[in-house]
């Protein structure tokens, strides 16, 4: 068995924050259970890459190369970390919670007989990992009980990416065998989904809209809110899902990732999805009707009630302050 | 078009969730159901197939009793038939072995496409679709908002983070797991909901599928999260809290 080894990810030659957050939780690991970490990047020319990676306090950092893993296929990538994990039997292989994570590595779990445990909170005594359950309502603690590698993903900003320290890790090859009929899917590159005209990510102020404002005909006392504070006006997910707000105004993992003054979340559950978009927010203030809603546990300001009367009522106050 | 949509029953959104006395699961006694959300719009996306392409729409559920509802409501809204996996305890089932169930189920049918959804709302593993295309030995995409599909080939629109999006090209048969928002989901009509009533619900227990299952992931424990952030809540009326948050924008946060 050979330590823990954290699967950094790329995009367009970039290595994410993401990526070097999963770097901190591997090292992290590593020091607990006194075992080596090293790193991984998968591509057809990660020469750089690697040599980027290696600038951290790692023991190794290998590049699985191989001109079919130019751009990211599920067959591709899980035929290729099975062969690395076949030569290095890991203990522990920790990967960011991306949604290229999410589509392969709960099949590269299956082929070796494992189960991913996925976006991971948080790493305790065990070890045991920390998720979230119903919507953030609950945390979960998974063990691993079985034998063989424990494979890992951790969840953006659970862990500090500057909290990976500097070092210089010696980089290898790994030439993985891959053949072109093995790859069943032909991504195409990727776009962006319409002209993006909003910019929610430098407003300074943003008034957000979720789930409890029920129907599209209640929007605008939520738009009259904004406008009474100068603000963005945002959505959760499912209100953008229905139409009801253009997919340029939602904030969350699938959406803008926002970090404003002033967060204001009207009717809004604080799923993850949505939190890791806005809970780098200075001021973060929640009005929702049930008290154990998630988005508590991120705000500095809760107002517990019904927001059709809560946000007319707060319209009208700053309204009135501002005469 | 023969297509297979594996869904879930989960807690209600609007549910009040507690931790069961065993500290390992949430009381289910007192709980609404409902189709997870996301499963809901992969069986629209089954039913649009169906309606474009012809063919059948075959829903799966594992879970206890209380499943036949969510079934119920499937067929409701158009599905063909139904297999319902029996289970009563499957919260102590991890991925894989859920998996295993549902592929047990579904090979037989011999599909042209397998739906589900991204992810459960109750558990958000995110990962059954996908493991469950590599025990079929299955092509798959994740993250799924639109899918076209012509003879032995598909078309689906994929997801990507931050606004980003890419189109993928998958032989069938194929698993796909679908993303919320693709589609308007439909509601189910009365007549739709009469002729469930006649529909195939082909009843089996997940003993007969996977004899023996034993977890290679464990959920110890369960618990209330931590607060990041010391949340001050502000009481009264409406318009005294209201007051009360302007007067805090104003003075402490300094944005008013």
């Amino acid at each position: 068995m050979s330590g823990v080894w954290v699967v950094v990810e790329q995009r367009e030659a970039r290595i994410g924050r993401i990526s070097w957050e999963a770097v901190a939780a591997g090292g992290w690991l590593g020091a607990k259970l006194g075992l080596q970490v090293s790193g991984v990047v998968i591509g057809a020319e990660t020469e750089s890459l690697a040599a980027e990676i290696a600038g951290k306090a790692l023991a190794r950092v290998v590049r699985v190369e191989h001109p079919l893993l130019a751009q990211y296929t599920a067959d591709g990538f899980s035929l290729a970390l099975e062969q690395l994990i076949a030569a290095e039997k890991p203990d522990y292989v920790l990967f960011p919670h991306t949604y290229q994570v999410r589509d392969y590595a709960p099949a590269l779990a299956a082929r070796l007989g494992q189960v991913l445990i996925s976006d991971v909170i948080g790493i305790g005594d065990g070890p045991v990992f920390t998720r979230q359950l119903m919507q953030g309502r609950l945390n979960g603690s998974y063990r691993q009980s079985g034998d063989g590698p424990c494979l890992i993903s951790v969840q953006a900003g659970a862990f500090r990416a500057d909290a990976a320290e500097a070092g210089a890790a010696e980089v290898s090859v790994f030439a993985p065998t891959l053949g072109a009929e093995q790859i069943r899917t032909r991504p195409s590159e990727p776009f962006r989904g319409s002209e993006q005209t909003v910019d929610l990510s430098s407003a300074p102020m943003i008034v957000s809209v979720g789930r409890g404002i029920k129907e599209a005909e209640n929007l605008p006392i939520v738009r009259e809110l904004a406008t009474a504070l100068g603000a963005e006006l945002a959505a959760s997910r499912p209100i953008c899902d229905n139409g009801w707000l253009p997919m340029e105004r939602q904030v969350g993992s699938s959406g803008q990732t926002v970090s404003p003054k002033l967060y204001l979340a009207v009717g809004i559950s604080g799923a993850i999805q949505h939190l890791v978009g806005m809970k780098g927010s200075q001021c973060v203030v929640a009005i929702n009707k049930d008290p154990d809603a998630p988005i508590f546990e991120v705000a500095d300001y809760g107002i517990v009630g019904d927001l059709f009367e809560v946000v007319p009522a707060l319209t009208e106050a700053i309204k009135a302050s501002r005469q | 078009m023969k297509i297979i949509v594996a869904i879930k029953q989960v807690p209600d959104r609007d549910a009040q969730v507690r931790i069961d006395a065993g500290g390992k699961w949430i009381e289910e006694s007192d709980l609404q159901f409902a189709l997870n959300e996301s499963d809901a719009y992969a069986l629209e996306e089954a039913l649009q197939l169906k309606e474009k392409h012809g063919g059948e729409v075959v829903v799966v559920s594992a879970g206890p009793e209380r499943v036949g509802q969510t079934i119920r409501e499937a067929l409701a809204k158009g599905a063909d038939r139904a297999i319902h996996i029996e289970s009563a305890d499957l919260s102590t089932w991890d991925a894989l072995g859920v998996a295993r169930l549902l592929a047990a189920a579904i090979k037989p049918e011999n599909a042209d496409l397998i739906l589900t959804g991204l992810q459960s709302d109750d558990l958000g593993l995110g990962q059954t679709g996908v493991i469950l295309a590599e025990l079929l030995g299955l092509p798959h995409a994740s993250l799924i908002l639109h899918v076209d599909a012509s003879e032995g080939r598909l078309e689906v629109k994929r997801e990507l983070e931050e606004g980003w999006f890419q189109s993928v090209e998958l032989p069938t048969p194929a698993v796909l797991t679908i993303q919320s928002g693709g589609n308007k989901l439909r509601y189910a009509t009365l007549m739709g909901i009469k002729r469930a009533k006649t529909k195939e619900v082909r009843r089996t227990t997940a003993a007969e599928l996977v004899p023996e299952a034993t977890p290679v992931v464990v959920l110890e424990g369960i618990s209330l999260p931590a607060k990041q952030r010391s949340t001050q809540i502000l009481p009264g009326s409406p318009k005294e809290a209201a007051a009360a948050l302007v007067e805090r924008l104003k003075f402490e946060v300094r944005v008013l």
